[in-house]
């Protein structure tokens, strides 16, 4: 399911290296394009951050505590709508979420289709069964990683990261655990960049693939100067903040402001994920 | 084509349990690239527990921040946190084509010290959860006790046991490190096994179908294990054996972790002591002992055992009493786990975590800080 494992299954007969970067481009680009949508023009665009982290949270609890396949599956229809007005390309949404998920849940769902005991449904050759049961299993697995998934991804298409920071707050969450956060974020740029720069030389001057030996050697050179620098970084982010009168406690400036629009979003969120909760029970 | 088929005939004629095993094992490997479990795994209840396990170590790790005055530990935490992200970019190749990669605990705990590395970690975690979707966003707490909590704790218990006081550039460094690694991350995927393992035992329909992970615990613990002890577990122990032999010629100071005063400092609170968090790990060690120990701990004679022994008979009050109260794992034992061994190791280490998560909450009680002074302070 991670970034890895997707984009290693197109280039499998690549190298180390190269699979590494394509890696590496493939999450630079998806936080540009999370950002470009997340900015613009659109419904859920328009509303809190803080609203929509609990209203997120909510959902994805309903859709846990769901005991009924067709509740999950209208929460899933909820999002795609959601999207559809929030100007997200459905059918980018949709493959983002389904063509990773048969990878990991799928396999994982599929026997379970067979093993689990129950009333036959269908008698496949080689002795094989398909329980009604086992369905539903593989279905409830399924349908309710793939609905939170898009929860998820929909929260974070539809809100800049710094908003989402920003409104993480509302969870209680202490100043100094969302300022390291937001400074995460912000490094981890600055580091992909540098890994990026070191394989891309690298590359540069390969003639073949690398063997194992050489592969651990450069694994261990790259991965040591990234941590070399990341200590050597931290202590002159340590110095600027020291200059700039960081007086070991972060404030913050609360912007936001919850309008009648927000409130009627929250009620109506708040009424869904009620009636989603009963009528899944 | 001769071996597929054989492959085949085996697959086909294999009981339902080993071919579900089988398929266990191939799934965990896929998604061991990365151990992040995602929403729907989990039930809710389980989530919500996982966080109130993980919530005392990240109480630490955020006291530690705002008392001790330490502004240094801000960057460092977000760098070593960005770092880790990165690491678990790195598909290193092994042999036989597969690929997985390091979470960097192990690394981060070396440097850092365990109570930094969890923090780094979680951070990293939030923002895979949050921003790239790797792991579920209720699943975190879960997430984190596995790779934030038990993977760098375990490694760095180990690290510090084969290396303490040794010089910097000590080859023992060097196997503490791939012990530690290879055996951090191998216990965390124990736990997430353990994870997945009880929720058809614990949340199905009325029928029995599973509501989320479906597989029960002698499944999905041996496959979670085995799986992560013969891939990721080997890619975590060489990615921390790389990087500490690399600083080894580069960079000693990184290594020096006790002579650091920033971080030193921190580490007190479990140096001072040790002797008694040693002697508990021992005697958690020890508790399958019990199984081998035949009859009832002494003096703790339920009702019935009492008449057995001898006594005529048995006082009122005690019988009466006796129906009154009903433990969630009575005589130490899951009735839905079928196995009474199994039953009565979980009790232990369950009853271990909520008695530590009670103790820990009672000396946060005693210890009550004042309020943090830097609120106070004048804009």
């Amino acid at each position: 399911m991670s970034t890895s494992f997707r984009s290693a299954s197109h280039t499998s007969r690549s190298g180390f290296v190269e699979r590494t970067l394509v890696d590496i481009n493939h999450t630079l680009e998806q936080s540009l394009f999370a950002e470009r949508i997340a900015r613009g023009p659109g419904l859920l665009q328009e509303l809190d951050p803080r609203l929509k982290i609990l209203s997120a949270l909510l959902i994805l609890l309903a859709v846990g505590l769901s005991r009924s396949l067709l509740v999950i599956l209208a929460l899933y229809f909820l999002a795609l709508v959601l999207a559809f007005f929030s100007k997200i390309p459905l059918a980018f949404f949709v493959k983002r979420v389904w063509l990773l998920i048969p990878f990991f849940t799928g396999v994982i769902a599929l026997p379970a289709l067979f093993i689990t005991p129950g009333a036959v449904l269908v008698h496949l050759p080689l002795g094989l069964v398909i329980t009604k049961t086992g369905l539903t299993t593989a279905l409830f697995l399924l349908l309710r990683v793939g609905t939170s998934v898009s929860l998820a991804v929909l929260l974070v298409l539809t809100t800049p990261w710094n908003s989402v920071l920003k409104a993480l707050s509302v969870l209680r969450l202490p100043a100094v655990i969302i300022l390291i956060l937001g400074m995460t974020y912000r490094y981890i740029h600055l580091l992909l960049h540098l890994t990026n720069d070191m394989f891309l030389s690298r590359k540069s001057r390969l003639l073949r693939r690398m063997n194992g030996p050489e592969q651990r050697r450069l694994i261990a050179a790259t991965s040591g100067t990234l941590l070399n620098k990341s200590l050597q970084v931290s202590s002159e982010v340590y110095l600027a903040m020291q200059s700039r009168g960081f007086r070991n406690y972060p404030r913050t400036l609360d912007t936001f402001k919850m309008r009648t629009i927000d409130w009627l979003a929250g009620t109506l969120v708040a009424v869904t994920a009620a009636a989603a909760i009963w009528l899944g029970k | 084509m001769s071996q597929i088929k054989t492959v085949f005939r085996l697959l086909t004629r294999a009981t339902p349990r080993s071919l579900l095993l089988y398929y266990g094992i191939l799934a965990v490997w896929l998604v061991t690239s990365a151990m992040h479990i995602p929403d729907g795994y989990l039930s809710p209840v389980t989530s919500i527990i996982m966080f109130i396990i993980v919530l005392p170590f990240w109480g630490i790790g955020v006291r530690k921040l705002r008392e001790k005055m330490n502004s240094r530990n801000v960057p460092l935490i977000a760098l070593v946190a960005a770092f880790s992200f990165i690491i678990m970019m790195f598909n290193v190749t092994l042999p036989g084509g597969t690929t997985a990669h390091a979470v960097g605990g192990a690394l981060a705990a070396i440097i850092l010290g365990p109570e930094i590395a969890t923090m780094a970690i979680s951070i990293a975690l939030v923002i895979q959860a949050f921003f790239f979707g790797d792991g579920g966003i209720l699943a975190l707490g879960a997430n984190c006790f596995n790779m934030a909590v038990v993977l760098p704790y375990v490694s760095f218990a180990i690290y510090q046991a084969i290396s303490k006081n040794q010089p910097a550039n000590s080859k023992r460094r060097i196997v503490g490190a791939a012990l530690g690694g290879w055996t951090g991350l191998t216990v965390a995927a124990f736990f997430a096994g353990f994870e997945f393992g009880i929720q058809p035992l614990l949340f199905h329909t009325a029928n029995g179908t599973p509501l989320y992970a479906p597989y029960p615990l002698s499944v999905s613990i041996p496959a979670m294990v085995l799986a992560h002890s013969l891939f990721a577990s080997p890619v975590e122990a060489l990615v921390t054996v790389l990087v500490v032999a690399y600083l080894q010629r580069t960079n000693q100071s990184a290594l020096e972790f006790g002579k650091r005063p920033e971080i030193s400092a921190e580490l007190s609170g479990f140096a001072k002591w040790r002797a008694v968090w040693t002697g508990l790990a021992v005697m958690i060690v020890l508790v399958p002992l019990g199984l081998l120990a035949p009859g009832t701990a002494w003096g703790e004679w339920g009702a019935q055992e009492l008449t057995s022994r001898g006594l005529a008979f048995v006082p009122q009050g005690m019988a009466k009493l006796s129906g009154l109260w009903s433990a969630p794992m009575s005589g130490y034992d899951l009735p839905a786990l079928k196995n009474a061994n199994i039953g009565y190791i979980l009790s232990g280490i369950v009853g271990t975590i909520v008695i530590g998560i009670v103790v820990w909450l009672f000396t946060m009680l005693v210890t009550a800080r004042k309020p943090d002074p830097s609120k106070s302070e004048p804009n």
